[in-house]
Formats: structure tokens, sequence, C-alpha cells
């Protein structure tokens, strides 16, 4: 997801004409800070009442949420108040601005001193600053590493979805009868939800007795088939699953970069002699690189929330062999109610990914642009 | 004349002729065989709903054939035709999960195309500066909305809906499920607004539009399509979104996936009626999948291509 790349598309030069009356700015400014001390004073108010300063009662902090969209509804007024014509443009992302940085980056500056306190919800007493304790404890804490090791593992498979995902996108592009019917068919798995999925596959067709998937496992030859009591079987079955609904996803992505290949080149290929086997090696994989690159960089986004099918078919069991980061922490929080453990270990995998996507990028980068 | 053949096939023909079907036998079997790893679990889940204990035990798999549809699963749900006239509180309780879940994924989705449309059109027409930040950054803060797991955001968010009083409500769910697809909508339309000349805008401008006429007026409707797709992709993941759900609902706003989830608890003997659950859960998307996989193909199909 470069970003940087796909902005250099043509942008709208327009040449106007705004002159800003001096009563425009002023009303502006008096908006942004006086809706600006409005939200201040909301919150100060708020503060002392719920820490029985002052006399007020205070339910919940519900008024300086309002307090809030007051104040980005006045900022943004204000904008095309002082600013005219450019205002009117920067209302065109202010609101999606405004929304984020209310929705993550005040819940992340939130989720920094949580995690530096022992908190846990379900005794009386509220939140005590611990400093680094956490830290400490999760340095020496066995099961996050071993859902890390998994994490690692499960996005390391992403390998061999790539390689499915390719080989099904290479067989819709190529002349088939009934493309669309196939299309549609394989498309659907991705709608699914991964609960309905943990039920429907993990929890009935492979049961061990009734299930169709264990019948046809007998038939097979395997005499008692059990897919969650090896750890290692278990973590497979569950990566098939989640490989499943999300093949569609690469497989699809990598289809609209076949499609986009101009047929002269293979064609070209194919009358100078190389064999199909070359074909594919040396024209279309070579250009079929920055979409893989997409596909598999949104394609380990996505893996690295996985949760949903381990929470409900295995629970990380057996003895955590098949725990994810995010279905530990949700277990850290639903047996323990640990909060503030539990930011502390979602923040440290936070920065693990960002670290880890970065150097992944600047190598794709690298490699993609030799610099000599 | 008859019987003498004047024409040979050359043998290296007759080959190829052999390698061609041969290969053509291959890749029909690779695609019927994924068709069936595709279909077969939704088909086993709309079966299931229909049988009854001795033909989940037997593992009848073909309706009509080897075993005869009952309506089981869905008279325990209270949507099979002999129960639908009469009182039933399990029909409530999954009605209300359904409407809970209809109005979340549809408020978020929708919510999040208008603000990630505005905010893609913005970012593909005009050159900003907030500070340092310039295009390419605000992009990323945008974009990079996506890297941050789930789990992050999960409990400082518990603690601060409590504090807020969102706890449990369907408007907190709707405000985090847009925040989850905003940087997939942007992704999406940005690519759709860069694909539309921008002639067509100074054209408008030239007419007399201001710049939000023009785009309400000219733009909106040729990125059309492309907001369907985003639409749908933002639909489908909020549908299915179960982490957040199971976090942040208890009685009120619980949606269809934490209800599914809360009902596999027990070792599923009651195959039935998980299985008319179930089907209930995935047949909206399915349907929409169906209908509308152009869109679905489109959507994610952008920004693979450039």
């Amino acid at each position: 997801m470069s970003a940087g790349r796909h902005d250099m598309g043509d942008r709208l030069h327009v040449v106007f004409e705004d002159r800003i009356a001096p009563w425009r700015r002023r009303l502006g400014a008096v908006l942004v800070w006086g809706g600006a001390a409005v939200m201040v004073a909301v919150f100060a108010l708020l503060a002392l009442g719920r820490f029985g300063l002052i006399a007020l009662d205070v339910p919940n902090w519900r008024p300086a949420l309002y307090a809030y969209l007051a104040w980005a509804v006045a900022f943004c007024t204000a904008q095309v108040l002082t600013r005219g014509e450019r205002g009117k443009r920067a209302l065109f992302i202010l609101p999606a601005v405004l929304f984020v940085v209310a929705m993550v980056v005040f819940p992340l500056i939130f989720a920094v001193a949580i995690a530096l306190s022992d908190w846990n919800l379900s005794s009386l007493s509220g939140p005590r600053f611990n400093g680094l304790d956490n830290f400490r404890q999760m340095l020496s804490d066995p099961f996050y590493w071993n859902a890390m090791r998994n994490m690692l593992w499960y996005t390391g498979m992403i390998s061999v979805e790539y390689v499915i995902a390719f080989g099904l996108a290479l067989i819709l592009a190529g002349q088939i009868r009934a493309r669309k019917f196939f299309r549609v068919a394989f498309l659907l798995p991705l709608m699914l939800s991964p609960v309905a999925v943990s039920w429907m596959v993990g929890k009935s067709m492979l049961e061990v007795r009734f299930g169709p998937v264990a019948r046809l496992a007998r038939e097979l030859g395997w005499e008692r088939p059990s897919f969650f009591g090896d750890p290692l079987i278990a973590r497979l079955t569950i990566e098939a699953m989640d490989a499943w609904t999300y093949i569609p996803f690469m497989m699809i992505m990598l289809l609209a970069g076949l499609q986009a290949i101009p047929r002269e080149l293979t064609e070209a290929a194919e009358v100078d002699g190389a064999s199909a086997w070359r074909r594919f090696w040396e024209v279309t994989f070579p250009l079929m690189l920055p979409v893989s690159i997409t596909a598999i960089l949104i394609r380990i986004i996505f893996k690295l929330k996985l949760a949903d099918i381990i929470i409900n078919v295995t629970s990380g069991g057996p003895g955590g062999a098949t725990d994810s980061v995010t279905s530990f922490i949700f277990r850290e929080y639903r047996d323990r109610s640990n909060v503030g453990y539990g930011t502390l270990l979602a923040l440290v995998y936070l920065v693990v990914i960002v670290v880890a996507i970065t150097v992944f990028m600047k190598l794709v980068d690298r490699w993609m642009n030799p610099r000599y | 004349m008859s019987g003498t053949q004047i024409f040979h096939d050359h043998p290296v023909d007759l080959a190829y002729r052999a390698r061609w079907w041969s290969g053509r036998l291959v890749i029909y079997a690779i695609l019927i065989l994924w068709t069936v790893i595709c279909l077969f679990p939704i088909y086993w889940t709309i079966t299931t709903s229909f049988k009854t204990a001795p033909d989940v035990m037997k593992g009848n798999l073909i309706p009509f054939w080897d075993f005869t549809p009952k309506w089981l699963g869905w008279r325990s749900l209270g949507l099979s035709p002999d129960t639908w006239g009469q009182e039933s509180t399990v029909r409530a309780e999954f009605l209300k999960r359904f409407t809970n879940s209809a109005i979340v994924a549809l408020g978020a989705s929708s919510l999040a195309v208008i603000l990630g449309s505005c905010a893609a059109y913005g970012l593909s027409r005009f050159s900003y500066r907030f500070g340092f930040m310039r295009n390419p950054d605000i992009s990323f803060f945008f974009l990079s909305q996506l890297i941050l797991p789930p789990v992050v955001l999960a409990l400082p968010f518990l603690v601060l809906y409590k504090e807020l009083d969102l706890l449990d409500t369907r408007i907190g769910l709707i405000l985090l499920y847009t925040l989850t697809v905003l940087p997939i909508v942007i992704w999406i339309m940005r690519d759709q607004f860069q694909s539309i000349p921008v002639e067509l805008e100074e054209a408008a401008l030239v007419d007399g539009l201001s710049v939000w006429g023009a785009f309400l007026t000219i733009v909106l409707p040729i990125a059309l399509p492309g907001m369907v797709a985003a639409f749908i992709l933002s639909l489908t993941l909020t549908w299915n979104e179960y982490f957040f759900a199971a976090l942040l609902t208890s009685t009120e706003a619980k949606t269809l996936p934490v209800m599914l989830a809360s009902q596999t608890g027990s070792q599923g003997i009651n195959w039935w009626a998980m299985a008319a659950l179930a089907t209930a859960a995935i047949l909206p998307l399915v349907i929409i999948g169906i209908l509308l996989e152009r869109y679905i193909i489109r959507g994610m199909a952008a920004g693979a291509v450039k």
C-alpha cells in the first residue's frame, strides 16, 4: 500500500478569487476558540464533578462526547468562514480526519495509560499505576510468546494460501466454460462469518463421530480421526478454516492482476517458442509481482487479526497450540478481567506488527527498485 | 473411396490433441474439486437444518433421497410454517439479534461510505497541507488504520464506552465498525475517483457549479458502482464481525454472530437448531454474494491493478 505512488493522479486546478472579509475571520476565530473553550470547560466540570470536588452529579462522561461533536462542527464551519474556497475543500477530508482522530488517537493514548496500571475490572478498587510491572510480567509469560510463535506460523502459511490462490486465479483467467458460475462459487466462502464457519466446519463437519469429513477420513483409512487432539493437526485445521474463508480474497485480487496483463506479451513469448512453464515464470509471474505483494500484504494484515475461529472452536487448545495473540488476550480479559495486562500485551503486539510491516515494505521496495 | 483415408494426422498432432484433452480434464477436475470444497459446507449447513437426529447420525446427505426433510431445526427457532403464527420467545430473541446486526451493519457501512467517499475525493483532487502533513501522509494516516489490530482498541474502548455510557448500545458498535472499514472504503473510492477524468469537474466549475455541487451532482453518480462495491465489502465485514461485539455488547445490542457463538458452547448435539441458526446468519450475505458478485469483485480488484 504505497500511498505515495498513487497520489500523482490528476489534480483539480481552479483559479479562484477569495477575499475574506475581516468579520468572517473574526467570527471563525471566535467559533474555533470559543468552541474549544466550551469543550475544555465541559471536560473540567465533568472531571471536577466526577472526583467529588464540586457538587455536581456526573453519571457518565457522555456530555464530553457532545462537546467534542459541537466543537468539530464549529471547527468545520470556521474553516469555510475564514478560508473560503480552501476551507470548502478542506471540508472533504475534515469529517473523516476528526472522526479517526477521536476514535483512534485518543483511545490509543488512553491505552498507554491503562497498560501501565494494574486494573482488574471485576475488583472494586479502580486502576492502580504500577509502572512497568505488566511489561516484566509479559517477558516471563510463556503463553504470550507461544501465541506470538503461533502467529508467525500462521503468517508463514500465507505462502501456501498464495500458491493455491494463484493457481485458481490462473485457471479462472484461462479459457474455461461457466466461468461466472465458478467465480461466484469460489467467492462465497468470503461472505461467511467466521463464527458461522466455526460451527459449520469446526464443530459439525469435523465432529469425530457424525461429521462428514470425519466419515471421509475413516473411509480413507484414518481409523480414529481427531482434528483437535494433536497440536500440529489442530493448528493445521484452524489454518485450513481461515484459509478457506480468505483464499477467495487473494484469488480475486490476483485474477484482476492477471486480466490486466496485455495478451500480446504472452502471445509474443508463445510465438518465440517459450514453453508454458517458461511463459509463466519469465512473463506472467514477474508482471504479477506488484499485485502479488499488495495481495499478500493485505492478507497478512487480515491474518494478524485472526481470532474468531480460534475463540469459538478450540479456545486456544490443546495446550495453547492454536492460540493467536488476539484470542489469547481475549481470554486474558474474559477469564481474568485483567484490563491493564491485556492492553499492554496488545500494545506490544501493535509495536511488533508496525515494525515488522515497515521492514517488510522496505525490503520489498529495495528488492523491487534496486539502487546500484 | 470410402475406407481409404487420404489425409493422416501427423503423430505429433495426435499427441498434441491428447495432451490438450488431458490438460482440460485436469483443469475441470480442479475446478469441480474446489467448487465442492467451497460449496459443500454451505450445502451441509442448509440441509442439516432440515434433518432429524437419526439422519444426522446416519450421515444422510441428499434430501428426499436418503432422508425426508423435516422442519425440526426451524421449529426450534420459531421460524417453521406451523409455528409462524404462534408466540415464540426464541423467535423474538432471534429477530432482535437479526435486527441489531442489520442496523449496525447498514449504519456503519453507510457512515463509512459517506465519510470515506468525501475524504477519498478530497485526497484525489486537491492538494492539502496540514502542518507537515501533505496528501501522501494523510492517505497513509487513513490507510495505516488497517494495520491496527482490533485487540489494541478493544480494551480501551471497553473502558471508554463504559464511561461514555455507550457500552451495549448499537450506536457504539456503529461508530467502532465505521472506524474499522473506513480505510478500505477510502482505498476503493480513491481508486474510483482517480479513474474519473478531471475535465468533467472543470467543465462543471466553468458552468458555475461549486466544488461541492460538482462533487454531488457530477462525480458521485459516475462513482456509484465503486460506492456500491465499497458498501457491500463494508457490509460483509461488519455483518460478520464478532470480536468487538462479543466484548462490547451483552443484552441489548448483542448481534447475530455473538448469539450464534453463545449457542455453540453446549457441545452441539442440537445440530438441526444450530444449523438453522447458522443458515439464517449466512443466508443474507450468500444471497448478496450471488446477486452482486460483480461489485464485490470490482471492489476487491481496486488497487490491485494500477
